[in-house]
């Protein structure tokens, strides 16, 4: 059985343009922050249920500001 | 690449005698066309979803569009300071930045879902005072345009009873057809208006509202100008009311042409949020694309566009394009439509998304099964598609 890697998850406050469309894809994983609006990183090493949905996100952000490794 | 000199097509492209529901594709067989824009400016149209994407990221293309190179679709009256004030649809980074981060906190989802039990009054309200006018009514009247209009006037603090009074310039503002003056007295009233309204929200010291809060919390701060939050707040108006109305329009009567679909989606309410998408990507309502400056040279789909060049951004195109969604003019409402760019793309992506998916999650949910004989009235043929920068429909005429 080959294991699921590992998947480290990072966000750019800065670049973050608030599309909210990463809590639309991964929910359990993005969340905006309730002052400004901004992302918000809830699991940074998300379990292999959610690659998925975490690759969504890094495809749907307008803003380039979600990055992974592995 | 970009020396040799291929033919140049007339943009935006009129549409043949066929569905106007079809967006009209490029003539040319190039990737990245060469186009002249009505300002008799020649400019590159992307159309493929994988290049619309590029650019609409890229810190190579501006949104300034009160560069003199700025690839205008016409002449605009906007470009003196004071009627630019604020308007940061047309500004880059910092600038645009500054004026986003203002409002992301009140467009986030969370902010939205909180908003839902009012959307859904307005919505049912709507709805049954339609019914009470009786059949057949023209949807458009009484359904699509006061609800997004009703709840963009909440939100900012605009009071509802002067919705004659700002659609009506809203649409001579994002008619294509309109002259100069024309859109200069419109931008101007609407302008005035807002003004006098910011004015009694800074004496007031601030209502519970949008304009009320950054009244007190940027304006007072001197973090922006007054004129700055006219700017902003007359965006926010025209694009929370008009596109909106135009998406349920245009949604309802696409939803009565499929009634497989519509069938199944009154079965399956948990389809609902699936249909708005690919409502979203087939309909594509801003119709004319999203205009950029490079400032840099940039490689597109194989064409090189060299700084100082203009490119359009054709969405429409983009969310068509059979490389992104197979079988694309096929209305489908089980396809994840997800990565569709109907709101744009890059840091100017539509600011007021998750509350345009709220309003038409809910008004298709209660209109589908609040009035179950939903069809469409009278002659088909004599539907009035509008000619502006936002597709749409007239009047919707139905019977229930």
């Amino acid at each position: 059985m080959s294991e699921v890697p590992a998947m480290r998850v990072e966000v750019d406050r800065e670049a973050c343009c608030g599309s909210g469309n990463c809590v639309m894809a991964a929910p359990d994983v993005f969340d905006q922050h309730e002052s400004d609006g901004l992302v918000v990183l809830l699991l940074p090493e998300p379990p292999p249920e959610l690659h998925d949905a975490v690759r969504q996100a890094v495809h749907l952000c307008p803003a380039g500001a979600i990055t992974v490794a592995g | 690449m970009s020396d040799t000199l291929a033919p140049t097509h007339r943009f935006p492209f009129v549409q043949p005698n066929g569905d106007p529901l079809v967006p009209v594709p490029s003539p040319g067989s190039e990737r990245v066309a060469r186009i002249t824009l009505p300002t008799g400016r020649e400019a590159w149209l992307v159309s493929h979803h994988d290049d619309v994407r590029q650019l609409l990221r890229s810190p190579d293309f501006s949104s300034d569009f009160s560069h003199p190179l700025f690839p205008l679709l016409r002449e605009a009256p906007l470009l003196d300071e004071s009627r630019r004030a604020g308007f940061f649809i047309g500004m880059d980074a910092p600038d645009h930045t500054m004026f986003r981060r203002f409002l992301t906190p009140e467009f986030m989802i969370k902010a939205m879902r909180r908003l839902e039990p009012l959307i859904r009054e307005t919505v049912v309200e709507s709805i049954e005072s339609m019914r009470a006018a009786g059949s057949p009514a023209d949807l458009v009247e009484w359904f699509a345009l006061p609800v997004p209009s009703m709840i963009i006037c909440h939100l900012l603090g605009v009071p509802y009873s002067d919705h004659a009074f700002f659609q009506q310039r809203s649409r001579t503002l994002l008619n294509r057809k309109s002259s100069m003056p024309e859109l200069r007295a419109a931008g101007d009233e609407l302008r005035g208006y807002l003004a006098d309204l910011v004015a009694v929200k800074q004496r007031d010291g601030g209502t519970d509202d949008l304009l009320g809060r950054l009244a007190v919390e940027r304006v007072a701060t001197g973090e922006i100008t007054a004129q700055e939050l006219v700017g902003i707040s007359v965006l926010l108006l025209v694009a929370g009311h008009e596109t909106t109305a135009n998406m349920i329009g245009l949604g309802t009567l696409v939803l009565l042409r499929h009634p497989d679909q519509l069938a199944q989606l009154r079965e399956r309410p948990e389809l609902i949020d699936g249909a708005v998408e690919e409502l979203l990507r087939y309909l594509t309502i801003v119709r004319t694309g999203l205009p950029r400056l490079a400032v840099a040279d940039t490689e597109i789909g194989g064409q090189v566009i060299r700084a100082g060049e203009g490119a359009i951004a054709l969405l429409s195109a983009a969310n068509r394009d059979p490389e992104a969604f197979a079988r694309p003019d096929e209305f489908d409402l089980h396809r994840a439509a997800h990565s569709h760019m109907a709101f744009g793309f890059g840091v100017h992506q539509c600011i007021g998304q998750p509350l345009a998916r709220s309003e038409l999650r809910i008004a298709f949910a209660e209109l589908t099964t609040r009035l179950p004989g939903l069809a469409l009235a009278g002659d088909q043929t004599d539907l009035v598609f509008r000619d502006s920068t936002v597709f749409g429909v007239e009047r919707l005429p139905v019977t229930w």
